[in-house]
């Protein structure tokens, strides 16, 4: 007892100014906060908000077509143009298409899987499946996109497999959205495997036990409690999917998504104002989305 | 649930497509990589292994490859570092605001890889440049950092949650100051969830291209701006295609450590 606490005195008096500071620091729960919060605050508030403060506002700006400077007086020009113009309501509602399809599409692919993976694989291989699942997550995205370049391509392995050159898909929309599906599935399976995962067994035996076949099961208790899961995923692919621009460029031939006008407009046309003007109908989109499931308790399961 | 045979076998197949689905590709490039034909004619006649000899001799790609780990490492720190401070702040304190953080810090990652990407373009054109500060490695660590910091936020925030308060206030009991509680008790419990995030905060920056192309400056090239700058030159093919393969076999690797670090599987949310 006493070596411990001689111990104590003597550490005490090498680190007392560390001491003193900490003993001070406890005292003053406020300047431990802002000691916190303030590299981190300054980081996002500062750097990250300010710079998408400031990409919002300059939607409203305009270029002058002569000298090619922005000209920072607010109007409502690039939305209208926007509105009016058909070429950006197709693209905009091509986008969206494509996000909309991705997401079905994958839904449909990790119901199965995923509940394979949490109800019917022995407990045993479970970890084994979800590994099996998350690591092409960890393979470059570029890589997965080249993969399906060099599938589509024409008399590569699809077309071979589906009887010589050309009859494939080649490259397109249709490949578009198949790339992306497949860029994105992960993120729907693993969602909708812990939600299933948190389902217990009981229930499903005591639908069972009262007469209801898996069809009704599924569709009376499985699919209610999964439904935040679902949203959770879908909140990737659909988000993941609106805002690509890479993988059309590599797999969609000459299509066109919202991605590819704003880089276009930032690149070779050198229209930020415009491009931000863009830039805000997958931002909006994807605000409406979020309010709209934030009830439902699927961003906790993000 | 009391499933039938055939939905079992159903569910099985399903299972077996959707793995198929996920892994075909990915081993057809494997295979490309050692096909002679510079077309990648389906099926390969003739193999080879001169492209992975071309590949490895690449100067470009291995300067890319080292920009990336430059890259990823500095935005790596910087993300563990503001991840875990603000982490530490939501978990400890009750403030003003605090619900907005939360939101502030997924917002990165939320919004699409373009919003993000331009709006720190113009951050940097607008307050960098006027200091003399062009855009180089520098900006894209910037960059990557910004939207690292939710994987650490989110992977610490879980773990002080279970830890609780307890363990400090017994540390404390016992005489520890502030900084000998976080030594010897706090630290040793978050080292396996810090090792967890700087992991996926390092693959999420060695993986991002759309941010990397509106933060770099002339002349940083990150591996996946060269992949994607060499991909449609046709000459440049086989290379591309070895560079594909060696990342494919690299993405077990964190599989591998993230096993080893976390008692679970879900080594990777994001």
């Amino acid at each position: 007892m006493l070596g411990r606490s001689a111990d104590a005195a003597g550490a005490d008096t090498a680190r007392g100014p560390v001491r003193r500071l900490s003993a001070w620091l406890h005292r003053h729960a406020g300047v431990r906060l802002a000691a916190l919060l303030a590299a981190p605050l300054f980081w996002l508030v500062v750097a990250y908000l300010g710079a998408l403060a400031v990409l919002f506002v300059s939607a409203l700006w305009t270029v002058n077509g002569f000298t090619g400077e922005v000209v920072r007086q607010p109007t409502l020009v690039n939305f209208r143009t926007i509105a009016a113009d058909e070429v950006y309501r197709t693209v905009a509602l091509r986008s969206v298409g494509v996000a909309a399809a991705v997401t079905v599409i994958d839904t449909l692919i990790a119901l199965p899987m995923a509940f394979y993976m949490a109800k019917v694989a022995r407990p045993r291989y479970r970890r084994w499946l979800v590994v099996a699942i998350l690591t092409p997550l960890w393979a470059s995205y570029l890589v997965k996109a080249y993969a399906w370049r060099v599938l589509l391509a024409n008399g590569g392995p699809v077309d071979w497999l589906l009887g010589g050159p050309g009859s494939g898909p080649g490259y397109g929309l249709t490949a578009t959205v198949l790339v992306l599906a497949y860029l994105w599935l992960p993120y729907m399976i693993l969602p909708v495997y812990a939600g299933l995962e948190r389902l217990p067994d009981s229930l499903l035996e005591a639908s069972a036990d009262l007469g209801a076949r898996a069809g009704r099961t599924f569709r009376k208790v499985v699919l209610p409690v999964i439904v935040p899961s679902l949203i959770a995923g879908s909140i990737f692919t659909f988000s993941l999917s609106l805002g690509d621009y890479i993988t059309v460029q590599i797999v969609g031939g000459k299509t066109q998504l919202i991605g590819n006008l704003v880089y276009a407009n930032i690149g070779a046309a050198n229209n930020l104002p415009f491009a931000a003007a863009l830039a805000t109908i997958p931002v909006l989109i994807m605000v409406v989305y979020l309010v709209a499931v934030r009830r439902s308790g699927a961003l906790e399961e993000l | 649930m009391t499933l039938s045979r055939s939905a079992r076998w159903l569910l099985r197949g399903a299972m077996a497509l959707g793995l198929a689905f996920i892994y075909l590709p990915l081993a057809i490039v494997l295979g490309n990589s050692f096909n002679a034909d510079r077309t990648f004619a389906w099926p390969p006649v003739r193999w080879t292994t001169e492209w992975w000899v071309r590949a490895w001799d690449n100067a470009g790609a291995r300067e890319a490859l080292w920009t990336s780990v430059k890259a990823g490492l500095g935005a790596t720190a910087i993300a563990l570092l503001l991840g875990s401070l603000v982490a530490f702040a939501v978990q400890r304190y009750r403030f003003f605001g605090r619900g907005t953080v939360s939101l502030l810090v997924v917002l990165p990652i939320a919004l699409p890889g373009i919003v993000t990407g331009i709006a720190l373009d113009t951050a940097f054109r607008s307050v960098l440049a006027p200091l003399g500060i062009g855009k180089g490695l520098f900006s894209v660590i910037v960059g990557h950092a910004t939207f690292c910091v939710v994987v650490v936020y989110n992977n610490v925030l879980a773990r002080l949650g279970r830890l609780g308060g307890n363990l400090q206030e017994a540390s404390a009991d016992l005489g520890a100051d502030g900084w000998q509680t976080f030594r010897y008790v706090t630290f040793p419990v978050l080292r396996s969830a810090l090792l967890a995030s700087a992991l996926l905060a390092f693959g999420l920056s060695f993986d991002e291209i759309i941010v990397t192309t509106f933060t770099a400056g002339p002349g940083v090239q990150t591996l996946p701006i060269w992949i994607f700058s060499n991909l449609f030159r046709p000459n440049q093919a086989p290379v591309i295609n070895v560079v594909a393969a060696v990342l494919i076999v690299a993405s077990v690797v964190p599989i591998y450590l993230a096993q080893r670090i976390s008692d679970t599987a879900s080594g990777g949310r994001l």
